[in-house]
This record gives structure tokens, C-alpha cells and sequence, in this order.
């Protein structure tokens, strides 16, 4: 144990002094080799190497971990399964008559319509009612706390809360034990398809409820005094001056909100794994693609297939961000 | 805005609503931290939510030896006291068989089927009385009892995880794996954000709008083509294909878009000015950078910085796809789901171990608390 805490620490600080070392190192060799003169074509020079000195490592690893890999996928998902041969569209005729991927496409557009607007919507209501509230600052770590959690500490807490114990033994999922006084039978909730779905839904906006609070509860506060008083000196009551007032004004908040948590969700992979493994029709595609990768001996064409349709349905998303962005840089 | 009467009963109202969803929010965690303290018998019995209550077991002693029964009026008579009794828990019920293990409560007399009688008081004291005959046996007879047991908190599952579990060792892979993997997009993505946001160069712009399409790039499509590279470059070099080195690199990877993004966009709103005069004094941007801006993105740095700490600790793509599954390399999430897989009825064992997965985070989050919220309003609202 003690050997392997050693080797740890010191892998730890070669990780982290080799970073530290080459931007001082290649900073100090800069000034070193054009020397500190300040004859003005030198002085020019340096500062022009120096910006890709400071970008560079970063764009290495950008292109080499996000950049390079799609286009490679897209390249895989036209060959075959250990990526020898070409095989065209095959991969992607395959994918579309597949019926667990007919599911999965289901599943998926079900997770990406109900979990961000179900986050969104308890993410306002709780942001609202705690601002109102003396302990509201509490409140809202509390319910933000789940953001810390991972997504298998996530799966393993409501796993416990779904527990099914056989008709008849004792119920110690919470779950069941409210059917058992209600005096409905319990369920193994787990395995009853559709709703299953809904379950593990529920984890997901759990976790993210918290982060559209904070986001929707910075925006809240950023609406305008001026304009409630107005609302209230026109005598709007207080739902009017919400549905009216300041949801137009935090809309484009809510709209980023939703559009994060949707990109989230098209990747939610840990819960479905550790909670059913796509059994019972729970299937998504972060999963699908997974085990595809992994299955037998690994099925590179498909699994990349499958990873160029998630890739695709977050392009959209891309494109509008990327706008949005170079339409702030033209108001600046 | 109105006034405060008309505004009570509504912040009542609100008041109720907000606690019943906290309510809601913090059961299942509760129930887990709850469950992850009880007893294992305990816990595979009962709900965690009866936890604070007595539970009743029911069990069975023995008598003391037919030796030595003692000849009265009423019989042969064999007196003692039970041991459970003794050590101070109440008795509730008895029995003479295991058929009938509640026959009778404390204090009363209960005849059993071959005529002989038991008396078991509260306190744990029997009178076993046997009109006719001794009673034969080579042991002494078995009283079965149910008792109020109170409710018993141990650290056993806890220590049967960390060591049994193997989850002491995770942890510490977990450590190894998320320090550097942290630090390091920390840093670089610090030097690109001041690049990009105080140094011009050509096609500066156009290279920002990448990153940002970049964050939202799903990293599923990044598995299969690094997985490829990793066991090629592996292969050619001679050495094992899955490894820390390899998975900081992928973190490093995955966590940069976010980091620039969040990081230039702080550098951006510092006044001015201040690097101006600066370069004007003749320092370098390197001097700029690491005395005055670096310093004064404090903020945005630990933002950053507790972000990534939470994503690898609690990553388990990346390390399920990039970290060897054996001892040696297999991170706490890893190890979690794999102890759902293999003991996934021991809730003893499962909810201890999601509890050591979850304690770290916990801490950082709930101290660092305003820089994350800081960080998460940057990074979205415009």
C-alpha cells in the first residue's frame, strides 16, 4: 500500500512540474536565442512566436482529443469491425434496422424532452421559493448538493430507494414500502419497460435541478428593479408580474439552461449502466455505442456508427453557440 | 413591493413548498447514509428509515443443565436467568418451541404441549417446570424469546469495503488519476485564455470560435480512434497501452474547451489599462501573465479548478476505457459499479461504498461553494 502511495505521489509530481517546466522552459529559451535587445524586429519576432507558445500545448490536445478523433470515427463507421476492410454504409443500414436501436432512439428523444424541462422547471419553481425564504440560502445547497455526487454514487442511492424485496418479505426501498402502506403490491420497478425509463430519468434531473436553480436564480436577480415597480404601480398582482415581467426578461437564461442540460443528457451514460445496462428496454446511445465497442471482441464499425449519430445531434447545438458567440464579439 | 400582510399567507405557502421539496431532495442521500452506518442484519430486515426505533429479534437460549432441576411441590423445577435478559435488553414474548416462539408475553405461565410449564419474566429470569418427571436431556431446553433490541450504529461496513471492498486502494487511484488531471488543463488552458484573450495572432478569432464549438463535442466520438492510437503508440514503444499517464492526457483533452472558455472570459473584463501599462514598461507577456493577470484570475481559476475536480472524480467513461479494471488502476466509480454487479443485494456493503465516493466531493463542494456557483454563472449566463 505505502509502495503504491509513494509511486502515486511521484507520478502526481511529474504530471504536474513537466507542465510548469516547459512553459517557463520554452518562455526562458525564447527570450534566451532572440535576445532581450530591443531592436524592433527582434522585439516583433519574439512576440509573435510567443502567443503559439502559450496556445500551443493547449491546441495540441485539443486536436489530438476532440478534433483528429471525429473525423476518424466518421472514417471507422465505414469499415468493419476491426477496421480492415470497407464496408460503406453498411454500419449505418445495420444501426437503422436494429430494433434496440429503434428503442434507443426512443429512449434518448424521451431522456431529451423530459429531463432538461423537468430540471428547468424545478430548477425556477425552487430558485423563486427560496428567494422568498429566511432559509433559503440552506435550501438551495441542499437541493444543489446532488451536483457533487457522481452519476454511480447517483445510481447506487436510488437503486436502494427502487430496492424490490420478494411479495410478502419486508420492503426496504422507500419506494416500495409507500406501495406496501398504500396497500399496492410492490414492483420490481426496474424491469417494468417504459416506465422504467421515467426512473431513471428521475436521477438525472435530481442531479441537474440544482444547476438550473443557480443559473436561473442568478438571472432572477438580475431582472430589473424598475421594472416590477412599474408592474406594481400599473397594479399587476404578483403571478402577473412573473408570467409577464421577468420570465421574457430571464427567457434567453432559461433557453441556455435547457440547451446545456440537453447536451448532458444526449451523453448519459453511467446511470443507465450501473442501473440496468440497457436491460429491459432502457437502452440509450452513449450506452449502445459503449457496448458495442466492448462487445465480444469489440465491434470498432458499429460502436463509431453509433458515436457519429450522437455526434450529429449535438451539431445544431454547435452551430448556434458558435454564432451566438461571434454575434457578442461584433456588439463588444 | 406590497404590503407584508397581504404577503404572509403567500410566503407561508412558499415557505411549505420549499420544504417539502428539500424533503424530497435529501431522502434518498438520508437513506443511504443512514443505511451505511446500521447493522447488516439489521439493515437486510428493516426499512433505514426505522432505524432510530427498537427492532425486534426473536431467538433461542438454552436452559441450564436437567442436573440441575430441583424437586419442589409442583415438580422438578429448573430456574435461571437468560443471558440476553442479563445484559439489559427487555423480553418481549416467549415460547417453549419454534413453532410457537411467541407463545406468551413476560410475567405469564405457559403451558407447553407435553404438559410442562415456562415462566419468563422481562427481566430475562424462566422457571421451567416439569409436574410429573424430570425433564430428560443431555443439553438444557431451549427458550425461544423476542427482544427489543435498540437501535445498534457500527463502522463495520466501512471497514469491510475499504479492505474486503477494495475501496481504500481506489481511492487512492482515484487520487493519482484526478490531481494532474486537474492541474494540468488547469494551467494550460490559463496561458491559451491569456493568449487569447491579451496577445494578438493571427487567426485568433477564428481558432476561439473552434473551442468554442468544441464544448459540446460528445466525447463518446473521441473513444474509439484514442483507444486505437493508445494501444498503436503502446505497442511501438513497449509499454502497457492503459495507464495514469494516458488517462490525464484524456482528461486534459476533454476538460480544455470549457476551462479556455471560462478562463477567457474572465482575463477578457480585466481592465485594460493595467496590461497595457505594463507592456509599455517593457515587461514580456510572459511577465504579465505570471505577475499580474495570473493573480488576479484567482477566482476563475479555483471555479475551474473545482469544476474538473468533481467531473474526473466522478468520471467513469473515461477510466472505465483508458485505466486498466485490475487492483492496481481501478478507480473508486469503477470499483462502485463493479460491487453493484457482484454484491448487488448487500446494501451494507454498497451504500458504505457510495458513501467514500461521495465524501471528498461532498467536502470540496460545500466549502467551496461560492467559487463553484461563480464558476457555473460564468460559464452559461450572457
Amino acid at each position: 500500500m505505502s509502495e503504491h502511495i509513494t509511486s502515486a505521489i511521484i507520478a502526481i509530481a511529474i504530471g504536474v512540474f513537466g507542465i510548469l517546466a516547459y512553459f517557463w522552459i520554452s518562455n526562458a529559451l525564447l527570450d534566451g536565442f532572440i535576445g532581450r535587445s530591443k531592436r524592433a524586429n527582434k522585439e516583433v519576432l519574439r512576440e509573435q512566436i510567443r502567443p503559439w507558445l502559450f496556445v500551443g500545448p493547449a491546441l495540441f490536445f485539443l486536436f489530438l482529443y476532440l478534433v483528429y478523433p471525429v473525423f476518424e470515427t466518421l472514417w471507422l463507421s465505414f469499415k468493419d469491425e476491426n477496421s480492415s476492410q470497407f464496408v460503406g454504409f453498411d454500419n449505418y443500414l445495420w444501426l437503422f434496422k436494429d430494433p434496440e436501436f429503434h428503442t434507443t432512439l426512443r429512449n434518448n428523444v424521451l431522456w431529451l424532452l423530459v429531463v432538461p424541462t423537468l430540471s428547468t422547471l424545478f430548477g425556477l419553481v425552487i430558485a423563486v421559493l427560496a428567494d422568498r425564504s429566511r432559509w433559503g440560502t440552506l435550501a438551495k445547497s441542499l437541493i444543489f448538493m446532488p451536483m457533487a455526487i457522481s452519476f454511480v454514487g447517483a445510481s447506487v442511492i436510488w437503486k436502494f430507494v427502487y430496492h424490490y424485496n420478494g411479495e410478502g418479505d419486508v420492503q426496504i426501498g422507500i419506494l416500495n414500502a409507500l406501495m406496501v402502506a398504500l396497500g399496492a403490491e410492490p414492483q420490481f420497478w426496474l424491469s417494468v419497460p417504459f416506465w422504467n425509463n421515467l426512473l431513471l430519468m428521475i436521477i438525472l434531473v435530481w442531479i441537474q435541478t440544482g444547476f438550473a436553480m443557480v443559473i436561473l436564480g442568478a438571472a432572477l436577480r438580475g431582472v430589473p428593479e424598475e421594472t416590477i415597480e412599474a408592474a406594481i404601480i400599473d397594479g399587476a398582482n404578483e403571478l402577473q408580474i412573473f408570467f409577464k415581467i421577468t420570465i421574457p426578461q430571464i427567457m434567453p437564461t432559461v433557453v441556455v439552461v435547457w440547451t446545456t442540460i440537453a447536451i448532458l443528457v444526449l451523453k448519459v451514460f453511467d446511470i443507465v449502466l450501473a442501473m440496468t445496462n440497457g436491460q429491459w428496454e432502457t437502452q440509450v446511445l452513449a450506452n449502445l455505442m459503449y457496448d458495442w465497442m466492448f462487445r465480444g471482441a469489440g465491434d470498432f464499425g458499429r460502436g463509431s456508427a453509433i458515436a457519429i449519430v450522437l455526434m450529429l445531434s449535438v451539431v445544431p447545438i454547435m452551430i448556434w453557440n458558435i454564432r451566438r458567440f461571434r454575434q457578442e464579439e461584433l456588439g463588444r | 413591493m406590497s404590503k407584508p400582510a397581504q404577503r404572509t399567507l403567500p410566503r407561508l405557502a412558499a415557505g411549505a413548498a420549499l420544504a417539502c421539496l428539500v424533503i424530497l431532495w435529501v431522502i434518498p442521500t438520508l437513506g443511504l447514509l443512514v443505511s451505511s452506518v446500521r447493522d447488516k442484519d439489521a439493515l437486510a430486515q428493516s426499512g433505514w428509515w426505522t432505524a432510530m426505533s427498537d427492532s425486534t429479534q426473536t431467538v433461542f437460549e438454552r436452559t441450564e443443565h436437567p442436573d440441575t432441576q430441583i424437586e419442589t411441590e409442583q415438580g422438578w423445577v429448573l430456574e435461571g436467568r437468560l443471558e440476553i435478559g442479563a445484559t439489559g435488553y427487555d423480553i418481549l414474548r416467549f415460547g417453549g418451541s419454534q413453532r410457537e416462539p411467541a407463545a406468551g408475553a413476560v410475567g405469564e405461565t405457559v403451558t407447553l404441549k407435553n404438559g410442562n410449564q415456562l415462566t419468563v419474566n422481562a427481566d430475562g429470569s424462566y422457571r421451567f417446570v416439569s409436574p410429573e418427571k424430570p425433564w430428560k436431556g443431555s443439553r438444557g431446553k431451549r427458550i425461544f424469546f423476542s427482544y427489543a433490541q435498540p437501535p445498534e450504529f457500527t463502522l463495520e461496513n466501512y471497514q469491510e469495503v475499504l479492505t474486503k471492498g477494495r475501496l481504500g486502494q481506489a481511492f487512492i487511484n482515484t487520487l493519482t488519476v484526478t490531481i494532474p488531471a486537474t492541474v494540468i488543463p488547469v494551467l494550460m488552458a490559463a496561458f491559451a485564455a491569456y493568449a487569447f484573450s491579451w496577445m494578438p495572432f493571427r487567426g485568433r478569432d477564428w481558432l476561439f470560435a473552434g473551442v468554442i464549438g468544441l464544448l459540446v463535442v460528445p466525447l463518446q466520438t473521441s473513444l474509439v480512434p484514442l483507444l486505437r492510437l493508445y494501444s498503436d503508440v503502446g505497442n511501438f514503444f513497449g509499454f502497457e497501452a492503459k495507464g495514469y499517464v494516458g488517462v490525464w492526457m484524456a482528461h486534459t483533452g476533454f476538460g480544455l474547451p470549457l476551462a479556455i472558455y471560462l478562463m477567457r472570459n474572465y482575463m477578457k473584463s480585466l481592465p485594460k489599462d493595467l496590461i497595457e501599462c505594463a507592456r509599455v514598461d517593457g515587461a514580456s507577456h510572459f511577465e504579465v501573465f505570471v505577475k499580474i493577470v495570473l493573480p488576479l484570475s484567482v477566482p476563475a481559476l479555483a471555479s475551474f479548478t473545482i469544476f474538473q475536480f468533481l467531473w474526473v472524480w466522478n468520471d467513469l467513461l473515461v477510466a472505465l476505457v483508458f485505466l486498466g479494471q485490475a487492483e492496481d488502476q481501478i478507480v473508486l466509480t469503477a470499483q462502485l459499479r463493479a460491487l453493484l454487479g457482484t454484491r448487488g443485494s448487500n446494501w451494507e456493503i454498497l451504500t458504505s461504498g457510495a458513501f467514500i465516493t461521495i465524501i471528498l466531493p461532498l467536502i470540496v463542494f460545500f466549502s467551496l461553494q461560492r467559487f463553484f456557483v461563480r464558476g457555473l454563472v460564468a460559464g452559461s449566463v450572457k
